[in-house]
């Protein structure tokens, strides 16, 4: 009797015939959120760091515990002289008064600056010490002048975006040649591209090395950039992937109109397959941006360094000035993350990780 | 109407793989250039003493012999195995976890994935004297926040037997980019697999256990051999934050930055391209070890069709 007057309601609970696993959800997904709240702590406290760290004066990076936020001391001018401010109570009342010297068993000398003839001895550590906000947001100009930004920025903007004009032109070919194609051995090839991704790159490196110094190229931006135009596993892997799934019929009408292999691709494959080139030209941008290893062995000379050798030089020469290595450092994180937001939902919906899977 | 038409001069198949052929050429190219040339290279250079300056002088087995008598080789590789050993499985399972819970239907996932990828893209340099910073006993933010559990944190960077874990926690911030991977892995589990096994009454950890965890092996195996990869070469960020140095008392010096040294700081080129042969072996060695065990663990959707 009830089965016929079931309701819609009751049906798609019949997706759940245990009891409990309404209420199971309901307690996974409230541990799942606060989980991940505690992670996100984690993962956002360094970047709050890393920014208070970079707008502090040299004063108050001797404080020790650091606080998270640019605070400093508040003080007052007492006969000349600059006194940390402080919430004293006194005879039952809260007024803000001045320590002005220091005696034995935690005591101190406080005056009220309105009237500095009177002083009173009380515990330090009873009082509260005022602090204020402080913002030292010159850093940042002066951490830039003083590594060189400009002249590290276009070197870094010709390798990250020559090298990405190169590996989109390359691995398109490439990935078109292998989605569209049959040819004896091609399968062979494939398996072969692939398995460079395996490959530790140090068995190459020393002698490409040799080879760009034979050619002169060494502290130059081409070995950075030159190698981009001959393709490279992963984005031909990905580009190929995704152009598989562009539906043959699109290649077919095209070619019953007469285009040529070349004229698919223009026309057909590359627009077709705009998320896949976008995804890919986004790695390499944060791949090229980020990378330090071939810039450290190929860049000599301060005027062809990229950001990343030049960071991290400007860090070995002036490690004391943490305020000015993090505002370089803030600096040079922001394109990225800039980068990210704009182009989250390739990161957070994986369209085109998914020819990853076996 | 067909007439006009010249009959071609190669037959279809043949054009087709001409064509097949011209498109992947840049990669072809490079890889001869770049890939197969140099290996072929290193391979000799490793038989030879060489430092760019003066060609290489052949001393046969020379280099390998002495490799196998450096103490700092078996350092170096000791350093390296130890961080792989604890940074490559805690890597794996927290960010396993991780794209776990953000593959969950809860408000905002979107959001929390933001959050949690953001690390990934700005790996490098900067992250590593940001760390530095963290690490610092005195200014930094760690050991305050360990003593307010009453916990001593040690020197950390400074620390030689404290440095190695130090990476490992660092590497444990940035690793954004395995949850993405995963994650798309998560996602193309089949919803039916989830509600027929809801139908069959399994519980939430069942549901993980037989249905999520044999369905992403595929992804957990891709990320174990890439990790293992990523791992033999763990350079930059030991680079940035020793200058180079692998101190204190050489508790860093990571079997690339060993091998950088003798590339680059005393241009040993024989000599590190030994040291880069011996890596890839090593790599090889594991990678077929992995191959080898994934049939026993890893699960295509594929075979079961053939079943």
């Amino acid at each position: 009797m009830r089965q016929t007057t079931r309701s819609p309601m009751r049906s798609t609970s019949f997706l759940h015939p245990l009891p409990g696993i309404r209420g199971e959800t309901l307690i996974l997904k409230t541990i799942t959120t606060l989980v991940l709240a505690a992670g996100t702590a984690i993962i956002m406290i360094p970047f709050l760091y890393l920014l208070s760290t970079s707008v502090k004066d040299r004063d108050q990076l001797r404080q020790s515990p650091p606080p998270l936020i640019p605070i400093a001391a508040t003080t007052v001018e007492i006969n000349g002289q600059a006194e940390p401010l402080f919430q004293v109570t006194l005879d039952g009342q809260v007024r803000e008064m001045a320590l002005i010297k220091n005696r034995p068993e935690g005591k101190g000398v406080f005056v009220d600056p309105a009237f500095p003839d009177q002083t009173h001895e009380l515990v330090i550590a009873e009082q509260t010490a005022l602090k204020h906000l402080e913002i030292h947001w010159e850093n940042y100009p002066e951490a830039l002048k003083q590594m060189k930004f400009s002249k590290l920025l276009v070197n870094t903007l010709l390798v990250t975006f020559l090298g990405m004009a190169g590996m989109l032109f390359s691995c398109s070919l490439v990935a078109y040649g292998f989605s569209r194609f049959r040819a004896p051995w091609l399968n062979v090839l494939f398996i072969l591209l692939l398995s460079t991704i395996m490959l530790p790159s140090q068995v190459r490196l020393l002698p490409t090395y040799v080879l760009f110094n034979k050619l002169g190229w060494v502290d130059t931006l081409l070995p950075l950039i030159v190698p981009q135009f001959f393709a490279n596993a992963y984005d031909v892997f990905l580009l190929r992937q995704f152009f598989m799934t562009i539906p043959l019929e699109l290649d077919d009408a095209a070619k019953i109109d007469g285009a040529s292999p070349l004229q698919v691709l223009m026309f057909i494959i590359l627009p077709q397959g705009r998320p896949a080139l976008i995804a890919v030209a986004i790695f390499h941008f944060l791949y090229a941006w980020n990378d330090f290893y071939e810039p450290l062995i190929y860049l000599h000379s301060p005027e062809h360094w990229t950001l990343a050798v030049g960071l991290q030089t400007f860090n070995a020469l002036y490690a004391v000035n943490t305020n000015y290595i993090m505002a370089a450092s803030a600096v040079m994180i922001l394109p990225p993350i800039i980068l990210y937001f704009l182009a989250q939902r390739i990161f957070t919906q994986g369209i085109v990780f998914t020819g990853i899977k076996g | 109407m067909q007439s006009s038409i010249k009959p071609p001069r190669f037959s279809l198949a043949r054009r087709e793989s001409l064509w097949a052929y011209a498109f992947i050429a840049p990669w072809t190219i490079g890889f001869v250039i770049f890939t197969l040339g140099p290996m072929l290279a290193s391979l000799f250079f490793s038989f030879t003493e060489y430092d760019i300056v003066s060609p290489p002088k052949w001393i046969g087995l020379t280099n390998y012999i002495n490799l196998v008598h450096d103490q700092l080789f078996w350092h170096s590789l000791g350093i390296t195995f130890k961080y792989a050993v604890i940074a490559l499985p805690l890597g794996l399972v927290v960010s396993y976890m991780i794209a776990v819970l953000l593959n969950q239907k809860i408000r905002g996932i979107n959001i929390w994935r933001t959050v949690y990828f953001l690390p990934s893209v700005i790996a490098g340099v900067a992250v590593a004297l940001l760390w530095a910073r963290i690490f610092d006993p005195k200014f930094g933010i760690l050991n305050p926040f360990l003593a307010q559990f009453g916990i001593k944190g040690p020197g950390w960077l400074s620390d030689p037997q404290w440095a190695v874990p130090a990476l490992v926690i660092m590497s444990l911030w940035s690793v954004g980019g395995n949850i993405i991977i995963y994650l798309a892995g998560l996602q193309g589990v089949p919803t039916d697999l989830y509600d027929a096994a809801k139908v069959d009454g399994a519980t939430a950890w069942q549901r993980f256990r037989h249905v999520t965890l044999p369905m992403t092996t595929p992804v957990i195996f891709y990320n174990l051999i890439l990790g293992l990869i990523g791992t033999f070469q763990y350079f930059t960020e030991v680079y940035v934050l020793t200058n180079g140095s692998g101190n204190p008392a050489r508790s860093t010096l990571f079997y690339n930055l060993y091998l950088y040294q003798n590339a680059f700081k005393y241009f040993h080129m024989g000599y590190a391209s030994t040291m880069a042969w011996v890596l890839f072996i090593i790599v090889l060695g594991f990678t077929l070890l992995i191959f080898r065990s994934s049939d026993a663990w890893v699960y295509y959707e594929g075979q079961l069709r053939g079943r």
